[in-house]
């Protein structure tokens, strides 16, 4: 054996503990006074060191490895983790992609109704008509509050459920509304500004063009000629127009310009007019300077400002052509001479004042 | 934190003696106590009874090596301890599979064990190295020294197992074998 050899052998013998006590001290003192030694002493104690962790870790998961056959794995499974139902499994299997296949279709669907234009149509909702609800109770109760009323009357006791703006076609009681004034009624008056309510029957209903033709039904009921007319064509943009309706119990006058030639999504029924509207003008007439009918109020644009509509007087006139003259007990003949042109504002307005009327909804 | 399983408690101290006794009793009671813990961690986790296996195994060895490594201080409960590792570990191996648990079912509590990993991760690097070199070096050195060094023979019975003349021939051999090995780990 060579030196190299000898001095492993010695190192082992010293790490295994097999000196006796002489060459123990001889071992120490040849460490103390020889670095290289002990240098080398050292890197073999480091050596043998991890070699001996390498070997318990060995030992140490070759003894677990045989722990773990002996367990009986299958009865701690089903402890450790009970089998969930069938649903359960199934939804934690495939609940990412239920939820992908959920996206996909509520695209597909909002997609699709979005390309189809269906949400433009949802707009309308921005549409307000101008008819007055007087007091919340539904109309549904109302023949039992006429029941409780003992006493026939002429006039209703209550006031009506809904109310809007009229006005006269002819001097012998044909009157003109909206036809989303009256939609529904069981019974339908209308006031005079002096307050005197008459009871009304509607002769004629256009729901396309939101028009009424109402008749008051007293035979005695008579008007002086009407001051106004009907203008035939279209006014345009920029024209001065004024308003008469009855928002409160009294009637209330409202002044502006036709803002556009086509209403509400363009609705060609219709003009856009800059006026102030207030439920309750619905049915109210829209005049120019000249003292024409040029349209009829008829709702606005909620959440803008000064869009109000106003359907356009050729329907009026297509309206009350309509009508058979025949089924009619009087003749509705249109006024053809206008006396307002000329007058100042205010005397226009004054002519006006019995021609406008409160339309009470029952 | 679904309900836990309950099993018999050796006490941790109890327990503590026995690793540093490597009494093999102690080991069986340790791995019969804890691992239905670490299994109903890992399967209630995305992992199976293979991955509890390993993961346990893991954590098993991580307390060996803290308590034999002599400074061994219980600051919490011996399962609270197994469990946290165990928790930790798996938490890693999901994230290396790229299995991303957004929030893992507990079931029991846990302490940090960051410090505790890195030491096992620098022992756990060891342990693979010394494995390579033993592979390395071939037959009949990785025997001679696994015989020598882990089983603590006689360099005698070592002589006669290999069919050596005498003791200094097989010396002669360790020798050479030890030599390789001490260059093929410290250089790697």
């Amino acid at each position: 054996m060579n030196k190299d050899t000898e001095i492993t052998n010695l190192i082992d013998a010293y790490l295994r503990d097999e000196l006796t006590p002489a060459e123990r001290s001889d071992f120490q003192q040849k460490r103390n006074n020889d670095p290289a030694f002990d240098l080398n002493v050292v890197e073999h104690e480091n050596l043998v060191r991890h070699l001996k962790e390498y070997g318990e870790r060995v030992q140490l998961t070759s003894d677990m490895n045989a722990i773990y056959e002996e367990i009986d794995i299958d009865a701690l499974k089903r402890e450790a983790k009970p089998e969930l139902p069938l649903i359960h499994r199934l939804w934690a299997k495939y609940r990412v992609s239920t939820a992908i296949a959920a996206t996909v279709a509520m695209v597909a669907v909002f997609g699709t109704l979005f390309m189809t234009g269906y949400f433009s149509e949802a707009i309308s909702t921005n549409y307000t008509q101008m008819r007055r609800e007087i007091n919340s109770i539904k109309r549904s109760q109302n023949a039992l509050i006429k029941n409780i009323g003992d006493k026939p009357s002429k006039a209703p006791a209550n006031p009506g459920q809904f109310g809007g703006t009229g006005f006269a076609l002819s001097s012998n009681g044909y009157v003109v509304t909206n036809y989303h004034v009256i939609k529904g009624a069981d019974s339908v008056y209308v006031q005079n500004s002096l307050g005197e309510a008459f009871k009304v029957r509607q002769i004629y209903t256009d729901p396309a063009h939101d028009i009424a033709v109402l008749q008051i039904v007293d035979p005695a009921f008579k008007l002086a000629t009407l001051p106004y007319t009907f203008k035939k064509s279209a006014s345009d943009v920029g024209q001065t127009v004024y308003t008469i309706g009855f928002p409160r119990d009294d009637q209330v006058y409202g002044e502006g310009y036709v803002s556009s030639r086509n209403g509400f999504a363009g609705d060609t029924v219709a003009y856009q007019v800059s006026i102030p509207v207030n439920p309750g003008n619905s049915g109210g007439p829209l005049l120019d300077s000249k003292g024409n009918v040029v349209g009829i109020i008829n709702g606005k644009q909620k959440f803008a400002d000064g869009a109000a509509f106003a359907i356009k007087s050729n329907y009026i006139l297509e309206s009350i052509a309509a009508i058979p003259q025949d089924s009619l007990e009087n003749k509705l003949v249109l006024n053809k001479r206008n006396t307002l042109t000329g007058l100042s504002r205010q005397d226009q307005i004054k002519k006006l004042e019995p021609y406008i009327f409160m339309v009470k909804v029952y | 934190m679904r309900k836990e399983i309950k099993s018999s408690l050796p006490a941790d101290n109890e327990i503590i003696l026995g690793i540093l006794n490597d009494s093999k009793d102690i080991l069986n009671r340790l791995y019969k106590t804890y691992f239905p813990m670490v299994l109903q961690l890992v399967l209630n986790n995305n992992g199976n009874e293979d991955d509890a296996k390993d993961v346990f195994q893991e954590s098993v060895i991580v307390l060996y090596n803290k308590v034999k490594s002599g400074n061994f201080e219980l600051n919490s409960k011996l399962k609270t301890f197994i469990y946290s590792v165990c928790r930790r570990l798996w938490l890693k191996r999901l994230n290396a599979q790229s299995r991303n648990m957004r929030n893992v079912e507990d079931f029991s509590e846990f302490i940090p064990v960051e410090d505790d990993l890195e030491k096992h991760e620098e022992k756990d690097r060891q342990f693979h190295l010394m494995e390579q070199a033993l592979k390395q070096l071939g037959e009949p050195c990785k025997t001679i020294i696994e015989d020598y060094y882990l089983q603590n023979r006689s360099m005698q019975e070592i002589s006669e197992k290999f069919g050596y003349t005498n003791a200094d021939n097989a010396k002669t051999q360790k020798y050479k074998c030890l030599q390789r090995l001490k260059k093929i780990f410290f250089q790697s």
